[in-house]
């Protein structure tokens, strides 16, 4: 396996198999979200799907099709000399992506506030609040921790 | 084309009966997990597969043949690697290469070799000296040597670390990408299942439940969360819901059948879904466990 070559860089994708999500749409989520934070940019050469399917460990057909829902989607294209790539892409579709993903972490927060019986102004308030402190301090920012990731395979014995 | 066609096999053992009207195919390409609980079936299926029983009706096709009648013709093809270790103690590795290969007219000496190397496997090693994890990839190696058109792992993970694991389901990876093998892979980590399988066979009581594909297993599996209008005593009744938890105006429930329809009959039963998630093989595996009237 060549990882790291300029080409095909090591992505960072993790699958659950605990979280009920089917796995090639973890995939397709995995390099949309990919895509839309900079870390793969157009041009770029996805994992050929063998290599992907024997690091991520999972079944070479389910990789096989979460690279056709992207294509499907014009996210990326097969090129003829074999190898599928990251296409152009409509930046709408990157900006949709976006939205996508922060309005999941928006629901979150909302919903943990309403458990904390916190009512939605204060939230935004509290948002305008730490936007003025992050941007006093932007070494603050690079502190902060990363998303958390998904152990690469978590395996629980259902009876032994 | 079908690598595996099960039509309609029953056996029964004395009073027990092991296996009862199974129905299931297997294209060729693809991998099939089969679950169930201990002493369900599943080694009894395998079996029969092999040719190592006989339905007492039914028939059994593995490659369009009769394993009973062709066995050498079935099982020069198969990649078997056993439940337990079955490998006799005494032979050295070079030894089992030499035996396997007088079986096995596919068996390629310098792929066994490079599996060897890759394993860490040291070929003048007596088997019963090595760890248990050691055993197994000897055996896989065993079964892979041959480049199997079709392997078939009975509970292969059992009792072995990640790293082993790792191994085997790497060996199944491989034979889907590489050969375009088909693979039968029982197991009862079903993360693992879930992971490698492209379709899924559940067997209960000899019975099977559901043999469908992965994808369209989860698009028929959810759970949902309800708000009821009124106040529930009781676990509210709702078409293709079961399993029921909660308490007052809030349930949860594991709904079976097309998503498409919840919202319908929530309607009629008042409630509205507040939430719905996708269930992992081993939520739907518990769901299709519990007592058989659940769903």
């Amino acid at each position: 396996m060549t990882e790291g070559s300029p080409s095909s860089p090591a992505l960072q994708l993790h699958v659950s198999a605990v979280d009920g999500v089917p796995i090639y749409l973890q995939i397709v989520n995995g390099i949309k979200h990919l895509i839309a934070s900079g870390r793969l940019e157009r041009g770029d050469e996805l994992p050929a799907i063998r290599v992907l399917a024997d690091r991520l460990v999972v079944n070479p057909n389910t990789i096989a099709r979460a690279y056709r829902e992207l294509e499907i989607a014009g996210i990326v294209e097969k090129r003829r000399t074999a190898g599928t790539y990251v296409t152009d892409g409509t930046p709408t579709l990157i900006q949709a992506e976006r939205i996508r993903i922060l309005a999941e972490r928006v629901d979150t927060l909302l919903v943990e506030a309403r458990q904390l019986d916190v009512d939605t102004d204060t939230v935004v308030a509290l948002l305008h609040e730490r936007d003025a402190l992050l941007r006093e301090q932007p070494r603050r920012l690079e502190e902060l921790p990363a998303r958390p990731q998904i152990e690469d395979i978590r395996t629980n014995e259902v009876r032994s | 084309m079908n690598t595996i066609e099960i039509q309609d096999v029953s056996r029964r053992f004395g009073p027990k009966q092991a296996l009862k009207n199974v129905n299931l195919e297997l294209p060729k390409g693809t991998v099939l997990g089969l679950i169930g609980e201990n002493g369900a079936g599943k080694t009894t299926l395998i079996k029969h597969i092999l040719g190592l029983l006989k339905p007492d009706q039914g028939t059994v096709r593995v490659f369009g043949l009769d394993p009973i009648q062709s066995p050498e013709k079935v099982l020069s093809r198969i990649g078997y690697l056993a439940e337990e270790d079955a490998l006799p103690g005494w032979m050295r590795i070079d030894e089992l290469q030499r035996y396997s290969a007088g079986f096995y007219p596919t068996w390629n000496q310098e792929y066994a070799d490079q599996l060897c190397r890759n394993f860490n496997l040291d070929r003048k090693a007596k088997l019963k000296s090595l760890s248990k994890g050691q055993r197994a990839r000897a055996g896989l190696m065993a079964a892979l040597a041959i480049k199997p058109e079709f392997l078939l792992l009975d509970e292969p993970s059992s009792g072995l670390d990640p790293i082993v694991r790792r191994d085997i389901l790497g060996a199944v990876i491989g034979s889907v990408a590489d050969e375009g093998g088909t693979v039968l892979f029982s197991s009862h980590l079903l993360t693992e299942i879930e992971r490698v399988a492209d379709r899924v066979a559940m067997i209960r009581d000899g019975e099977l439940v559901f043999c469908e594909d992965l994808d369209a297993l989860k698009h028929a599996h959810l759970k949902v969360t309800l708000r009821f209008d009124n106040y529930k005593s009781s676990s509210p009744v709702l078409a293709g819901a079961s399993h029921w938890e909660g308490e007052g105006t809030e349930w949860t429930a594991l709904y079976t059948g097309d998503g498409g329809n919840l919202e319908a009959a929530s309607a009629l039963a008042k409630a509205t879904v507040v939430d719905r998630r996708w269930l992992s093989l081993e939520e739907i595996f518990v769901a299709h466990s519990a007592t058989r009237s659940a769903i």
